[in-house]
């Protein structure tokens, strides 16, 4: 197949294409390749790139598949991980400078090892946020991120290599984490498809942590399917993380089609209406008038829930970093140097107030899901902003930009809800709506994104590059 | 917060910078009284927020 025929297609079509044998896996890996290289100085998404063993991988599954034995259900799908994810051979970096000293990764994060298990080709790790603390997509150490719509914007962060990868075309598909919004706000910024699923669902094993009781890792791609195939090939049950839920794999794509007709939905309102932009708005109610969501719901305590989550992530992270504090706070980037040295500082019944408020959270949270299946809300507050830029203005009044961008995605992972991200491809910037389930209910909110997809309200807009 | 209050902070961060073996710079003070001071702010939202004394804090450990 030619090269351009390999541009912007979707992992589901790509393993048409290689399962049928109208391309090879080479070709697919060789054309995304040619693309990493060529995208390298205008968007920075890439910190390693896998190519021997990228080509490696699909030679054997054009081999495989040339002795007659059956394609995986990813077939020479390539794919990139945010580089938190162990990859045998590579330094886990994590975004960080310090973690350049560590020695390479004895093996793969069980998530790369399920995805290639399936006949999915890594081919590298991508850039973000130091040690995840970031809603950005910049880094000190390793440049920004940057928006393949327009590369003086934001990829937003912590997962700003998965957006720029994904949305620029170098990957249909791309591992992420979440642990107050880092899948969700470079899915909006970027104009893509990502799916945070319940917290203890993918397994965490061999990933950098940033707060523990929050981080959750989970793919972005152009697509509900896409989202649907990678996430069923990761699905199970893994002792080597101790949250990993013990639970049989339920598998999505068969029930992606199912009318959502009969679903109960609701828009967030209250909290997550105000600081909210124009565009934030108007997306909310572009995807609630496609789906006939009429009622109004309020999140209750939906800032609170934001404050505390933003509590526990400071004394969690500070608490995992204290040791590099104190000996090499220096290699730090500076703006998370000082963000780790304050949370080290938090009184400690401050902290357990915050999880006991989580406690109560949830309880409430959860009751509303007795009556409503899905609850629609903005991922972000604002298309993407500029790179460098520090303030933002929200309902008439200037305020931080950094803090605000995580408003409405933290009070969910708080909790760790399941949400999709569809893309609602305005113009200049593309921004997201968050699709928010009950626990372990991914399949609704993936069905709610694939027909919102189908109808042509969700979509991940091709930058013009 | 008073300046009464910003004093305090500063002192806070004295101190657990010393009892955390925390080398800090003079130039990075400014920034991390401004974090600890937001978090702080957070912080007082949720403890205000009254709960009964027997609910469990989230992370529930498991024997």
């Amino acid at each position: 197949m030619p090269e351009a025929m390999l541009a912007w297609q979707s992992a589901a079509a790509i393993v048409d294409a290689v399962s049928s044998g109208r391309s090879s896996a080479v070709a697919v890996i060789e054309a995304t390749l040619t693309r990493i290289d060529a995208s390298a100085a205008r968007l920075n998404a890439f910190t390693a790139v896998t190519r021997e063993r990228a080509l490696a991988k699909a030679r054997a599954i054009d081999a495989a598949r040339a002795r007659g034995a059956p394609c995986g259900q990813l077939a020479g799908v390539p794919f990139a991980v945010k580089n938190l994810y162990d990859v045998a051979g590579l330094a886990t970096l994590a975004g960080s400078k310090i973690n350049r000293r560590l020695p390479p990764a004895t093996a793969d994060s069980p998530l790369i090892t399920r995805l290639e298990a399936a006949d999915a080709v890594l081919v590298g790790a991508l850039n973000m946020g130091e040690y995840a603390y970031d809603f950005t997509g910049e880094n000190a150490h390793y440049g920004a991120s940057r928006n393949p719509h327009d590369p003086a914007h934001m990829t937003g962060g912590s997962s700003g290599g998965c957006g720029g990868a994904v949305a620029g075309d170098l990957v249909p598909l791309a591992l992420g984490s979440d642990t107050n919004g880092s899948i969700r706000v470079p899915s909006s910024f970027c104009g893509l498809f990502g799916l945070k699923p319940t917290y203890g669902r993918l397994s965490r094993a061999r990933s950098f942590p940033f707060a523990a009781s929050f981080d959750h890792l989970g793919p972005l791609a152009r697509s509900a399917r896409d989202l649907a195939l990678a996430y069923d090939a990761m699905q199970g049950h893994d002792t080597a993380d101790p949250v990993s839920a013990a639970r049989q794999i339920e598998p999505v794509l068969p029930c992606l089609d199912l009318a959502t007709r009969g679903l109960r939905l609701a828009v967030a309102g209250g909290y997550f209406r105000r600081g909210a932009s124009a565009e934030a708005i108007g997306a909310v109610a572009r995807v609630a008038a496609a789906l006939g969501a009429t009622a109004e719901i309020e999140i209750p305590q939906a800032a609170r829930a934001r404050a505390a989550a933003y509590v526990i992530t400071a004394a969690e992270s500070a608490s995992l970093h204290l040791p590099r504090l104190r000996s090499e706070a220096h290699e730090f980037d500076p703006a998370v140097r000082d963000r780790l040295i304050a949370g080290a500082m938090l009184p400690a019944p401050y902290v357990m107030a915050a999880q006991k408020f989580r406690r109560w959270y949830r309880e409430q949270v959860l009751r509303l899901f007795q009556s409503i299946d899905a609850i629609l809300a903005p991922a972000t507050p604002f298309t993407a902003p500029r790179i460098g830029q520090q303030r933002v203005r929200l309902d008439g009044v200037e305020v931080p930009l950094r803090p605000n961008i995580g408003i409405f995605t933290q009070p969910i992972s708080f909790i760790g809800l399941p949400v999709v991200v569809v893309p609602v491809p305005l113009a200049p910037l593309p921004i997201g709506v968050q699709i928010i389930t009950a626990p372990w209910r991914e399949d609704v909110a993936l069905r709610i994104a694939h027909r919102l997809e189908q109808d042509g309200v969700a979509l991940a807009p091709r930058p013009a590059l | 917060m008073s300046d009464e209050t910003d004093r305090a902070l500063e002192s806070l961060i004295a101190a657990a910078a010393e009892l955390l073996a925390l080398p800090i710079e003079p130039a990075w003070r400014p920034a991390i009284e401004a974090n600890l001071k937001a978090t702080l702010q957070l912080a007082a939202t949720v403890v205000e927020f009254e709960l009964a004394d027997d609910l469990e804090p989230a992370p529930v450990f498991n024997a």
